[in-house]
């Protein structure tokens, strides 16, 4: 708990949410008879409306950016270190807006919301969502809040691909596109990791098909499986050793036995088992087909350029030397499918040594970057 | 908005209006210039973290690049001019970023500090000390000017390469033309500026 709220943070925030009762067709064509969105919203909308930021979060995010809930809070919001008074996403300059997509289990309706039709947990008899669907709810959020155009619409990981759809979906409606670790599509290899949480997820005694709500338990196991490997590929191979080298437990010396000997063990089983008590399996199953189904350029024979010829919005791309999940050289593809049509483009590839997650860390260049982008939107858009 | 000599040459050779990649952009100050006056279309590359946040800060497209790793993320002739100013000194492949320069343009812009000029050639054949100039500043053993030449050896490398000549410009220290540079180029020229275009065959 935050004995005191530090001055740099947005301080306590409410979450929101909001309805939507018409019903959503889905890009799986399927329909979502209505649905809600948790959301939360950082800084003040101007007169003009010209200042509004989207973020968009990724795969175990939420609408829970920054700030704290309650002083007995342990943790600030997931992109506490940029967004804020005065950061890299200044509240004092924008109006920031943050919802938790449809399927996941954070506020927003998902697989673990009731079914109206049964009155049971939806469980695997939810729809598929997919990136796109997300962006359509996005954009029902940006109506109703009386957003016509976003300054930006900013996001890393999952949230950059949800960036690049933005620009492909509805190109007058955001200025600047912030795709940050982000990815045009998955690989073999990201998606063979997917495969694999999920299975852990599916082979577990407790899933019952998705419907373990009613059997008062969760595949415990599976979910927090699904987490370590995830974990894993998170980080780099230096920021590990770096972490945790091979130090063993309070330095004992070996049990020769299968419990825990290593930190690096003690961290993973850690990981694993806090996940499962904020997080919903069915929803991690949901977002991983999400992101492996993501493929802009396939509807334009695998060309990623003609995805992106409708865009308007001016782009900037940031990698992170160290993350081999969405490595650099899978940003410098977007960047030469911008190029390639013509839209501006600014590309900066940062030193970093956490992997993946560096795009959570205030790294000093990757602040400055941000923030100096950021600062011309905001002379731009007179906020 | 005034530009460096150098720079302010190049900006009259590029065409209102057209699509250019400036290499080794710097903060970005050529490129804002014609984007503002000329309605140019471009991005520069750029390797070094400061300059890169600079010309974000300057609202210029830049990318973040190592020009020792090629262009290649640059397709065939997708854009009308490259630029490379003062850098090809600094560069572990000329020759090859040169050709590929022009495999990505249809004209190249390249400027260099010429090794010929009087005041190196003092420094070398009658001092015996490695030059320093005002744009060569760097002690020899830490400069980041790998591969000097004069203006005679980058003409020879053109000539070996089919590559064309269309225009030269040469400065002295003062970043004037003189009818001394015009007669003796590699003497009394510090400055070179040449626009080339691959020899039509």
């Amino acid at each position: 708990m935050p004995v005191e709220i530090p001055v740099d943070s947005v301080g306590l925030v409410t979450p929101q949410t909001v309805t939507f009762s018409a019903p959503l067709e889905l890009e799986c064509g399927r329909c979502l008879p209505g649905y809600t969105l948790a959301y939360e919203t950082y800084g003040t909308l101007n007169a003009q409306r010209s200042n509004a930021i989207l973020l968009c979060h990724a795969l175990s995010g939420d609408h829970h950016a920054a700030g704290y809930h309650s002083m007995n809070d342990r943790k600030p919001g997931w992109w506490e270190h940029l967004l804020g008074p005065r950061k890299a996403m200044d509240t004092e300059r924008f109006f920031f807006v943050c919802a938790n997509f449809i399927g996941s289990c954070k506020g927003s309706t998902g697989p673990a919301s009731t079914n109206p039709e049964t009155g049971a947990p939806w469980g695997l008899d939810f729809p598929m969502v997919t990136v796109r669907d997300w962006v359509k709810t996005q954009a029902e959020l940006a109506d109703y809040l009386g957003i016509e155009q976003w300054a930006a619409v900013v996001g890393g990981s999952l949230g950059g691909m949800q960036v690049m759809q933005w620009s492909m979906d509805y190109p007058e409606r955001l200025r600047h596109a912030v795709v940050i670790a982000a990815a045009p599509k998955l690989t073999a290899q990201n998606i063979a990791f997917n495969e694999v949480c999920r299975q852990a997820i599916m082979t577990d005694p407790e899933f019952y098909n998705g419907r373990y709500y009613a059997h008062n338990t969760k595949p415990r196991r599976g979910l927090s499986l699904a987490r370590m490997i995830g974990h894993i590929t998170y980080l780099s191979d230096n920021a590990m050793r770096t972490k945790f080298g091979r130090d063993t437990r309070g330095g004992k010396a070996f049990s020769f036995g299968f419990d825990v000997d290593f930190e690096v063990e003690s961290y993973l089983r850690y990981q694993g088992s806090s996940f499962v008590e904020r997080f919903d399996a069915n929803s991690y199953l949901y977002i991983t087909k999400a992101l492996d189904y993501f493929d802009p350029a396939s509807t334009w024979g695998g060309n990623l350029a003609e995805a992106f010829a409708s865009t308007r919005a001016n782009f900037l791309v940031i990698s992170f030397s160290s993350d081999w999940r969405f490595s650099p050289e899978r940003s410098r593809e977007i960047v030469q499918a911008l190029y390639t049509c013509n839209r501006d483009v600014s590309y900066a590839e940062i030193e970093a040594e956490h992997g993946h997650d560096s795009f959570l860390m205030p790294i000093p260049q990757y602040v400055a970057v941000l923030g100096t982008y950021l600062g011309r939107v905001a002379e731009e858009v007179g906020a | 908005m005034t530009l460096r000599k150098d720079l302010a040459i190049i900006a009259d050779w590029i065409a209102p209006r057209s699509r250019i990649l400036d290499l080794g952009c710097g903060e970005g100050e050529l490129l804002a210039y014609l984007r503002a006056e000329k309605g140019v279309q471009g991005y520069g590359v750029e390797i070094e973290e400061a300059r890169v946040v600079a010309a974000i800060r300057r609202g210029i497209p830049v990318i973040q690049q190592d020009l020792d790793q090629g262009l290649r993320n640059f397709a065939d002739q997708s854009v009308d001019t490259v630029v490379l100013s003062l850098t090809l000194q600094a560069t572990t492949y000329p020759r090859e970023l040169l050709l590929e320069m022009l495999r990505v343009g249809r004209e190249v812009i390249v400027t260099f500090p010429n090794m010929g000029h009087w005041h190196a050639r003092w420094q070398l054949g009658i001092c015996g000390r490695m030059p320093m100039t005002d744009v060569l500043p760097h002690t020899w053993y830490d400069t980041p000017n790998i591969h000097l030449c004069t203006i005679r050896d980058f003409e020879s490398l053109c000539h070996d390469n089919g590559i064309a000549v269309h225009q030269r410009v040469v400065l002295n220290d003062l970043r004037r033309e003189t009818w001394r540079n015009r007669l003796l180029p590699n003497l009394f020229g510090e400055v070179a500026l040449y626009r080339c275009a691959l020899m039509v065959r």
